[in-house]
């Protein structure tokens, strides 16, 4: 306790103030996904029974059943008694407490005998056994309506990953987006790149246009270049004879607008690299494919990998691109795209839509995590730079 | 399926190759039709001032190219198709602008996207601001810093399921699942349908950008707030500054480019939002923004592009102002370069 004291006495008060803040900043930006994945392994049925907050402790729910007919009384001394089991369905669980009204249904305690009245006693163990005894015959034709407050342990499953994998098309569609992503990644790094140089150290007239073209268009909406190019791609197909929908399609329209940014990124970068090098190699004759090749991709290492997180991130979470070049088919869904799907076709379906939501953010997650310093660089590089 | 993934990889190193042999080509072509005679000073000298003159363009050609149709004329023929009717045939004149002027959708997503644009880029500004100066003074900072930085990896789409799980809403006595609802009844008041309330619902869609966008912001500013000069602050502190005052008075006007940066930056994504709207709401309970409208009208009945053109145009209209700002800064280092 006293360690304690002196401990915050030498951080001080204010210092706590921050640790706790960034705690609570941390928690509040965490939880949101925490709920997600979570929610994702839970049984489908305590889902819905309790918030996923309580999801390690065990879910209380109450449920209404049914004793067994009177026919199967059994004359027991002075009593007749009906014996069984709440729990007949193959449900599982432990019985807190029982009551007979609606009103009540939590009105005795599991494991002690309730008098009900009319000479009735129902006494209600918590493994579910139950035993409800008369003084006289029962009467009428069906079972005592009675209701449970029961907990369950906290079940954790993979099931509703192999759903949404299997049989909801999210397999499929993770591999699309595979497809869309890994070419599109990749082409422009090396288009762009071949520009970036000829930006950088290449002297001819034109050139500061072309630089604010290129940073121009950085930040043209998107929405800009949708209705001409679904115009084009349609004539296109016709004249071709085939989808206007394809592959090849997105592949392109991702490249292309990408592009800027691309140039942008690795100018910036390329343009940066020491006179030096560059005017030596000349001298001693190499041609500007040469340097290009051998000594201005290697060096750029850096910001070819900071372009590509960033492409590939905006490739593989992009949505309007997607459903604008691509078809809505099983064979050409991306995964934004039949997220989007499942919200409207499965509102309700937690257990289907954290699932797929958590594959569909696996993958960013794990290149933003492991390759997170070459983001930072390149979004430093992106925007401190350039304003 | 294996045989899709080894195809996409099959095109990309296909495609990358072809890139490659573009470039070689197309160089050994430029050499081929200028050539460099050992003896002849004179022809050896014009030729390879020609292939420096001929040079940039073969490697700026494929990118420029692409921009060319993907970026350049679409912008043009945007334009264009602004005068002509639904099926970009006939010449209508203004008519679609008088339409847009007149229409009670458009002004509502002219209002929401007003709404984004006030809130947004100042909420990821000012708690980026304030994150990043909280971490940058513990030892824990940089794992903090991760996690407020992680949903910058997370789709719209992704982001907008995990927010409609914190906002869901269920009716009658069920339990409340959604975090929020639960909170509410928790402290004793009634569970709401928070995504379907006028007005606030647009909040509720603004704070997953918000929590997208802080880390963002929380980067730029981190690495502006280190650039600040450490005697700067020794001064400030000798001179018996306090720490609201440092913050204020010191630390803010020294990166006072950077936050500019950093809320045109954002501003710019928020007039582009589209997934979040499209997934949460599709538009309905007065939540439409313009990117979403103006999809919508792409499609809608057939699709009629004049309309969907002038909303694509107003969108445009809005980021000029920050591209020609953007330009004249590029243009200010180049010149200093």
């Amino acid at each position: 306790m006293t360690s304690l004291t002196t401990r915050l006495k030498r951080v001080g008060l204010p210092r706590l103030i921050v640790h706790l803040s960034v705690l609570f900043i941390v928690i509040l930006w965490l939880i949101p996904t925490l709920g997600i994945l979570v929610t994702s392994v839970r049984d489908k049925g305590q889902i819905t029974a309790s918030g996923w907050w309580t999801a390690f402790g065990s879910s209380s729910q109450t449920s209404a059943g049914r004793l067994g007919d009177p026919s199967t009384a059994k004359q027991e001394g002075a009593n007749y008694v009906i014996r069984g089991s709440v729990f007949e369905n193959g449900q599982s669980g432990t019985v807190k407490a029982f009551g007979t009204r609606v009103q009540e249904p939590a009105a005795f305690p599991a494991g002690t005998p309730a008098d009900l009245g009319e000479g009735e006693t129902l006494t209600v163990q918590e493994d579910g056994a139950y035993i409800y005894s008369r003084n006289a015959p029962f009467e009428g034709s069906r079972g005592k309506r009675i209701y449970l407050t029961v907990t369950t342990p906290p079940v954790f499953t993979l099931d509703n990953y192999r759903t949404v994998l299997f049989s909801e098309g999210i397999g499929q569609a993770f591999i699309n987006s595979l497809t869309v992503t890994i070419p599109a990644t990749i082409i422009p790094i090396l288009i762009a790149a071949f520009a970036a140089y000829a930006l950088s150290w290449m002297h001819f007239p034109g050139r500061a246009l072309i630089i604010a073209l290129v940073v121009g268009l950085i930040v043209v909406p998107l929405q800009m270049s949708l209705i001409p190019l679904l115009r084009l791609y349609n004539e296109v197909g016709n004249f071709l004879g085939t989808s206007s929908k394809t592959y090849a399609g997105i592949w392109l329209a991702h490249t292309a607008f990408g592009m800027p940014l691309a140039i942008y990124l690795l100018r910036n970068y390329i343009a940066g690299l020491p006179k030096e090098i560059i005017e030596s190699a000349r001298v001693d004759g190499a041609s500007d494919f040469e340097i290009f090749l051998k000594i201005v991709l290697p060096l750029s290492f850096p910001a070819l990998a900071s372009f590509s997180i960033f492409q590939f991130l905006w490739v593989w979470n992009d949505l309007l691109v997607a459903i604008v070049f691509l078809g809505t088919g099983r064979d050409q869904l991306v995964l934004t795209g039949s997220l989007n799907a499942l919200l409207g076709s499965r509102g309700g379906n937690w257990e289907i839509l954290t699932a797929s939501a958590f594959v569909t953010i696996l993958v960013p997650l794990a290149v933003f995590f492991g390759l997170q310093r070459y983001l930072v660089r390149g979004l430093l590089a992106g925007s401190v730079k350039g304003g | 399926m294996v045989s899709q993934i080894v195809s996409a990889i099959g095109v990309m190193v296909v495609g990358v190759f072809i890139c490659a042999l573009y470039y070689w080509l197309s160089d050994k072509i430029l050499n081929a039709i200028f050539p460099v005679p050992v003896g002849n000073v004179t022809l050896a000298s014009r030729n390879l001032n020609r292939r420096a003159v001929v040079r940039p363009w073969l490697f700026l050609g494929p990118a420029l190219l692409l921009l060319g149709i993907y970026l350049v004329y679409p912008v043009v023929a945007t334009f264009i198709l602004s005068f002509y009717d639904r099926a970009g045939v006939e010449y209508v004149g203004l008519a679609n602008y008088r339409w847009a002027f007149f229409d009670s959708g458009f002004r509502q997503s002219i209002f929401n996207n007003i709404l984004w644009l006030a809130v947004v880029p100042a909420a990821c500004t000012f708690f980026g601001l304030v994150i990043a100066v909280l971490t940058d003074r513990i030892w824990w900072g940089n794992i903090a810093k991760s996690i407020v930085f992680m949903p910058m990896a997370i789709s719209f789409v992704g982001a907008s399921v995990i927010w409609k799980f914190i906002y869901e809403y269920r009716g009658g006595n069920d339990t409340q699942i959604g975090l929020l609802n639960a909170i509410v009844t928790w402290f004793g008041g009634d569970p709401q349908v928070w995504i379907s309330m006028p007005f606030w619902n647009n909040f509720f869609l603004m704070i997953i950008l918000i929590w997208i966008q802080t880390g963002f912001a929380m980067v730029i500013l981190s690495a502006a707030l280190r650039g600040i000069p450490e005697e700067t602050i020794e001064a400030a502190v000798i001179d018996g500054a306090n720490g609201w005052q440092i913050f204020w008075k010191i630390m803010v006007p020294q990166i006072w480019g950077t936050i500019a940066v950093v809320w045109t930056t954002i501003t710019i994504l928020v007039l582009k939002v589209f997934d979040i709207v499209l997934t949460m709401t599709n538009g309905q309970w007065d939540t439409m923004v313009l990117a979403n409208l103006m999809f919508d009208w792409m499609f809608r009945g057939g699709g009629d592009s004049g309309r969907s053109a002038v909303i694509a145009l107003i969108i445009m209209a809005a980021v000029t102002p920050i591209m020609i700002w953007n330009i004249r800064q590029a243009n200010r280092d180049a010149g200093g370069h």
